[in-house]
């Protein structure tokens, strides 16, 4: 239901990689570690500032993809995958969106499943790729009929 | 300093175990990464979902498995981090968290990484790829 979405993708928008909220992510996760806080230990480091940590990406705004019509409910994270070209520095601007990837239907023991791939990138302001962030959604029987109804 | 570069195959990072997995974990985690889908927070909305009860983002155990690579930022970042998310974590779980070495060659050292709870089952398992500094 989703084939013909595959290869849209959203505007770019304008993301900040916040001191704060770098912070409250990483004591989310439970990392004390001060290279995602504390100034000095920035400074110290090979980067000469803080960075943040592999999984913060699920904090920016990647914009909406056109057309593209999720359900509010029942949708199951299957896998994830991070891709980096470096790791995201406290402070940096980034340009985000998203992009539909791929969408495939296979058999199961739970009946027939969608699984919608979607890729979520960021680029610095010369538009150079950092990273991406692929989330395949598992989209159940029931979550597909509620849809269509 | 521990050095990760120095890391044999089938070496293992210590074990992180978590303390058990409570309400507030989980409502520090939707705040901070903005997802709110109540059936991460709410008893209500998760029964109402066919859930036993609240369950854990994937992404905060996720999150969580990533910071066993922490300490080493100075050898090199994580270059490329893949999961799935094979079975839920409820609330009072203890995860324990883990990697081993799979291989390694000059420039990256691969990694098995589990999510593992306190029944033995692995509700988190994928590879990660830490790639090092010249």
């Amino acid at each position: 239901m989703y084939q013909h979405d595959i290869g849209k993708r959203s505007a770019k928008v304008k993301n900040v990689v916040e001191r704060g909220a770098v912070k409250k992510f990483a004591e989310a996760i439970g990392d004390p570690n001060p290279i995602y806080w504390d100034e000095e230990t920035g400074k110290r480091s090979r980067y000469g500032r803080n960075i943040a940590p592999p999984t913060f990406p699920r904090v920016f705004d990647y914009g909406v993809i056109e057309g593209l019509k999720l359900p509010a409910k029942g949708l199951i994270h299957g896998e994830q995958r991070f891709h980096y070209e470096r790791p995201l520095f406290v402070g940096e601007e980034l340009y985000c969106y998203a992009e539909v990837k791929d969408y495939y239907e296979k058999q199961s023991s739970m009946g027939l499943l969608g699984f919608l791939v979607i890729a979520n990138n960021g680029e610095d302001p010369d538009g150079n790729l950092v990273f991406t962030s692929t989330s395949t959604i598992i989209i159940n029987e029931a979550v597909r009929k509620a849809m269509s109804v | 300093m521990t050095t990760i570069r120095d890391w044999q195959v089938g070496q293992s990072l210590p074990d992180v175990t978590l303390p058990p997995v409570s309400r507030l974990d989980l409502i520090k985690y939707a705040g901070a990464s903005g997802d709110y889908n109540p059936i991460h927070t709410i008893d209500d909305e998760a029964k109402k979902a066919g859930l036993p009860g609240i369950i854990a983002h994937g992404m905060w155990t996720m999150g969580n498995l990533a910071k066993l690579f922490t300490p080493y930022y100075e050898e090199g970042f994580v270059q490329n981090y893949f999961v799935r998310f094979q079975s839920m974590v409820f609330l009072h779980d203890v995860i324990t968290l883990k990697a081993t070495v799979k291989e390694k060659d000059g420039k990256t050292i691969r990694f098995d990484v589990a999510a593992v709870n306190q029944h033995g089952k692995e509700v988190v398992k994928g590879e990660a790829i830490f790639a090092l500094y010249d």
